[in-house]
């Protein structure tokens, strides 16, 4: 009952909004998945169901804003820099994109295969195996996984296309919808951090 | 850890039902699927309670799914342990989202999204009449939005986005970065959110490589944010950065 009530106090104050906003009324509400654990990993909370809103309004921008990571010995340390125009990476051809494709003579890695570090990815752990040749990564091994999976890729570098790349800059666009990230991806990183860091020249 | 989900639909002629509906079909999935159920069909196929020929038609559709999966990225995708059981939860997430969306799509719905985890899936238009928009999160600061995709809802409707957070306090810390951790976001556009997510974590996971993969996929695009903020596309993407 209680459930009904509150999906349905949802339509309502989405109604509501809708009204107000729209020519058009549709319907629109978020669930989140607590009484069960849910089939995507992690263990169950006993957060309150938080309506959420469905057409997410950006805050102010400040104009090429970046944060930049500090250099300094504290952890957890982020500065936070308003790059001027003259350092602003250009998304010309003439500038040097930071994730370009190089070939060079000599790899960044010494060839060999490199063991990550055991890492949490909340609802299991996750280490893996560097593999480079040729100065380059070319295999990922998963050496435990969620549910222990022990998988590979090969990844071929040959040929790569020049890709644009410039500085990210806080949109002020209203958006409909959000795209987030997940929890394993953390933890994958931090054990291939570890592999590559042992692979370094 | 729950999975938030979020449905709109715009279409003047949904109910509360509608939605109710759509929801009911998450539960069914996660009572289905959930390693963490001790009662779910694949946990009692790990335990050879069941004989292949009482597996369920979905159970059969996923696993032959995560199969072809499994080709073609090299076995780096693969539900199967060393030990034998399977765990198809990686590809049931972008799976069910679509199963959802065809839900709506089939009870007369064409202006809708869902949204289940930051893995979305859209139809048509939104209530402007526009293309939906949806923003990629600055890794950096999760109230803002970097980049801003707009899918036509009809050829391209899906979008998926693996990458790293900033939580609670826990900042990311430089010193504890390894080379692999260059970046921090990767953003998969696709004709619907299974082909989308289904490449997005292998790609997140081979660093600054991925964006390369995902390049070579010839329907697929991509963005990628590496640790110091510079975001790189692949070719094509500049088709859906413009609302037009």
């Amino acid at each position: 009952m209680k459930k009904i009530f509150l999906s349905f106090g949802l339509i309502v104050a989405l109604a509501l909004f809708a009204t107000f906003s729209r020519r058009n009324i549709g319907v629109g509400a978020d669930r989140f998945l607590t009484s069960n654990i849910s089939v995507f990993g992690g263990t169950p909370t006993s957060e309150p169901v938080v309506p959420q809103p469905t057409t997410s309004v950006v805050s102010t921008p400040r104009s090429n804003t970046i944060i930049r990571h500090g250099d300094d010995e504290e952890e957890g340390s982020v500065v936070i820099t308003t790059p001027t125009p003259a350092s602003t990476p250009a998304s010309t051809p003439a500038s040097t994109p930071a994730s370009a494709p190089t070939t060079t003579q000599t790899g960044k890695y010494k060839n060999g295969t490199y063991t990550g570090s055991v890492a949490d990815a909340y609802y299991g752990n996750i280490q893996v195996q560097a593999v480079i040749r040729g100065g380059r990564l070319a295999d990922v091994v998963f050496l435990q996984y969620p549910n222990d999976r022990s998988t590979s890729i090969e990844i071929n570098t040959q040929a790569m296309p020049y890709l644009k790349s410039e500085a990210i800059q806080i949109q002020g666009a209203n958006v409909n919808i959000v795209s987030g990230a997940t929890d394993s991806s953390i933890a994958f990183r931090q054990s291939m951090g570890a592999a590559l860091s042992k692979a370094l020249n | 850890m729950g999975m938030p989900i979020t449905i709109e639909i715009v279409d003047s002629s949904a109910t509360p039902d509608s939605l109710e509906k759509v929801f009911k079909y998450f539960e069914h999935v996660d009572e289905k699927f959930s390693t963490y159920k001790d009662t779910s069909e694949i946990m009692s196929i790990n335990r050879g309670e069941l004989k292949e020929s009482e597996w369920s038609d979905e159970m059969r559709e996923v696993f032959k799914l995560s199969e072809e999966l499994k080709q073609a990225t090299n076995g780096y995708f693969d539900i199967k342990k060393p030990d034998g059981s399977r765990d198809p939860s990686g590809l049931v997430k972008g799976w069910s989202i679509r199963n959802a969306a065809k839900i709506l799509e089939k009870d007369g719905f064409k202006n809708f999204y869902v949204d289940a985890s930051g893995d979305i899936e859209v139809s048509g238009r939104n209530a402007e009449g526009e293309k939906w928009s949806v923003g990629i999160r600055n890794p950096f600061n999760r109230d803002q939005i970097v980049k801003v995709v707009y899918l036509d809802g009809e050829e391209t409707r899906g979008m998926a986005t693996s990458g790293t957070y900033i939580r609670g306090q826990h900042i990311y810390n430089p010193h504890q970065a390894g080379p692999l951790e260059d970046i921090v976001s990767l953003t998969v556009v696709g004709p619907n959110v299974f082909e989308a997510d289904k490449f997005a974590t292998p790609a997140f996971a081979m660093g600054r490589e991925g964006i390369y993969f995902i390049e070579k996929q010839p329907n697929l695009e991509g963005y990628m944010i590496d640790k110091d903020g510079i975001g790189t596309e692949t070719t094509g993407f500049d088709k859906y950065t413009k609302n037009a």
